[in-house]
């Protein structure tokens, strides 16, 4: 897919991760400043930080695999 | 329902995910310039590629509102699907079927009918595939339009074409190259927006075992929570179904009818750039595939344990008096997570159901194009006909789709309606795919009316049970039975009826000479020479290992 193609299908993946992760790891940072905001069930383990901080590492990598 | 409300954050996400797959499709238009980068993405596709989008086309509303909410009705069965209902199929695919379909250098499952029997029995395959892959597109459209309804409160027209006509964009703008790179996209998204549902359930309720303990002691003399140890007596598990009907009618013909002949998938394997990256597309798939019960199968036991638990406040959505299986998924996400992940989630279940979508109308606009249009309308067709023609029927099929979901909505859970339809098209066309490429005396007459029975045999059953034109345990063997037992069990049949049929009209028909048959039928064809290719690069290696891990869930799930 990579041949007739400017970018990598990998890119493309690495970006909307980093994208997303990022948004959800900045509210993440918002919601541990202002519990009271969130009504979920186990909200207390702030899981906008943890998850979108994987989210962004995966992303990460996986820019850098394809990176020029 | 009531809808559940989304902040601006989760706004932005869904938002940004619906201009990032209508850019990629604009992106892409400028290198789709002929035939081939349209309906075949160029056939240059790397096993991984081809792979995760083998994988992604079939991850539509079927595998995550409809599993979810079949594990709520049905229990730990419904991982059947994922494991002998999936993985045999896709290595046999594989190992045995693609080097057939790849190098015969075909367009489409029709077009390898009509090179091993005649053009009658394409046109009739690709007539039924391409109103099968309609229907199916219908289901997910419907199961769209169930998550924009149920989270945002839109009503079921509005959800329904909006959706579509975003699909329709993308499909007509780069064929199947950006359903392909849109699809991994969605594939990647899946997990990172589901997986997180089973772990917070697990969090929530403290551990697997404490779940499973959960669903033993509610049901206590029905299994939700093993695979065959209660198969044997049907009424002690929860799909009430017997060992054989899942072996024979799911383990067998179901899944090989889906896995080996359903264009849908195995249009991906087309795409890849040469026969060993075609072989390794199901087969690593397949890796991914038996990953997904710890998706679905697991939120959907999560969603019973929960719900049989008064203090925690779950309780499935009803509609018009019905419980809503379907909606244990998004009642799951709404209850774990907050704003943003809320988007994401959302975005997930989205990205799945536009992957579906896309995989059925690439699939249909290269069936129409080549096995109606071009066999049957217009013979003569330039290039630059055909590239116009797939993008018409991308929006026509989009259009078709739309109609159809409202009659997927009549049904009470649509998993159910999905094995109907797989039941009356793949059961028979497996028969007919098995013995064409496996036995060279099958002649195309054999093959047409063997096709035909079949078909109309299948759709005989399901009126007659439907009408109570015969009782349903005729069909299933069994006194007691559910609605998915008579699918497989109905499958079975239609793939017998077929088979029996087409060996002996081909007893007593014309033959196609050997010469003819050369590159189609196993024992007419060379066998591939990988002598000198190091045994860790072999496909058949990897398929070894899929079938370890294969071997090794069933056992631990018994």
């Amino acid at each position: 897919m990579t041949d007739h193609v400017g970018k990598p299908i990998w890119y493309f993946v690495g970006l909307i991760l980093v994208i997303m992760g990022g948004i959800i790891f900045v509210t993440g940072i918002y919601l541990f400043f202002r519990p009271t905001l969130t009504t979920t069930v186990l909200a207390e383990t702030h899981p906008n930080l943890w998850w979108g901080g994987v989210m962004i590492l995966f992303g990460v990598v996986m820019l850098w695999k394809v990176r020029t | 329902m009531e809808a559940i409300g989304l902040s601006i954050v989760d706004w932005i996400i869904i938002i940004i995910y619906f201009g990032f797959v209508l850019g990629i499709g604009v992106y892409l238009k400028r290198y789709t310039t002929n035939q081939e980068d349209f309906f075949l993405a160029g056939r240059k596709n790397s096993s991984w590629v081809a792979g995760l989008a083998f994988l992604s086309a079939n991850l539509g509303a079927l595998e995550l509102l409809g599993m979810t909410g079949n594990t709520f009705k049905y229990g730990m069965y419904v991982a059947h699907f994922y494991w002998i209902g999936a993985i045999p199929a896709m290595l046999f695919l594989g190992i045995y079927m693609m080097p057939f379909y790849y190098s015969s250098k075909i367009n489409s499952i029709p077009g390898y009918l009509k090179l091993r029997f005649d053009e009658k029995t394409r046109v009739l395959n690709g007539i039924a595939f391409a109103i099968m892959t309609l229907l199916v597109s219908g289901i997910n459209l419907y199961a769209m339009a169930l998550v924009l309804h149920t989270f945002l409160g839109w009503n079921w027209d509005v959800s329904m074409w909006a959706s579509a006509l975003t699909v329709a964009i993308y499909v007509a703008l780069s064929g199947l190259m950006s359903a392909i790179f849109t699809e991994i996209i969605q594939f990647f998204l899946i997990w990172f927006g589901l997986f997180l549902v089973s772990v917070m359930g697990i969090l929530e309720i403290g551990s697997v075992n404490e779940i499973m303990a959960r669903l033993n002691q509610y049901s206590p003399d029905v299994s939700l929570t093993t695979l065959w140890s209660s198969s044997i007596d049907p009424t002690k598990n929860g799909m009430h179904v017997h060992w054989a009907g899942i072996v024979l009618g799911l383990g067998f013909v179901l899944s090989f009818g889906y896995w080996t002949t359903d264009f849908l998938v195995v249009q991906r394997a087309f795409s890849a750039k040469d026969l060993r990256a075609a072989r390794m597309t199901p087969i690593l798939a397949s890796f991914f595939k038996m990953a997904l019960p710890f998706i679905v199968i697991l939120a959907g036991l999560i969603a019973i344990a929960l719900s049989v638990d008064p203090k925690s406040g779950f309780q499935l959505l009803q509609d018009s008096g019905q419980v809503n299986y379907d909606s244990a998924l998004p009642l799951l996400i709404a209850r774990y997570y907050p704003p943003g992940l809320t988007g994401l989630g959302v975005t997930a279940l989205l990205a799945g159901f536009m992957a579906g979508q896309a995989g059925n109308i690439s699939a249909f606009n290269t069936v129409w194009t080549y096995d109606i249009y071009r066999a049957v309308i217009n013979r003569n067709a330039s290039e630059k006909n055909l590239l116009w023609m797939g993008r018409v029927s991308t929006v026509g099929g989009v259009l078709i789709s739309l109609v159809t979901a409202y009659w997927a909505k009549s049904f009470p859970s649509i998993m159910d309606y999905m094995q109907a339809i797989f039941s009356w098209v793949n059961a028979p066309l497996f028969a007919t795919m098995l013995l064409g490429m496996f036995v060279w005396w099958i002649t195309p007459a054999g093959a047409f009316w063997g096709l035909v029975t079949g078909m109309v045999s299948s759709f005989f059953m399901y009126l007659a049970v439907k009408f109570e034109w015969i009782h349903q345990s005729f069909i299933t063997l069994s006194s007691i039975q559910s609605d998915m037992a008579a699918n497989f069990w109905r499958a079975w049949w239609a793939w017998l009826i077929c088979a029996i049929v087409t060996i002996i009209i081909s007893l007593f028909t014309k033959k196609k000479p050997k010469e003819e048959l050369i590159g189609l039928v196993k024992g007419l064809t060379q066998e591939i020479d990988d002598r000198n290719i190091p045994i860790v690069k072999k496909p058949e290696f990897y398929a070894i290992l899929s079938l370890i891990v294969f071997i090794l869930l069933n056992i631990l799930f018994w």
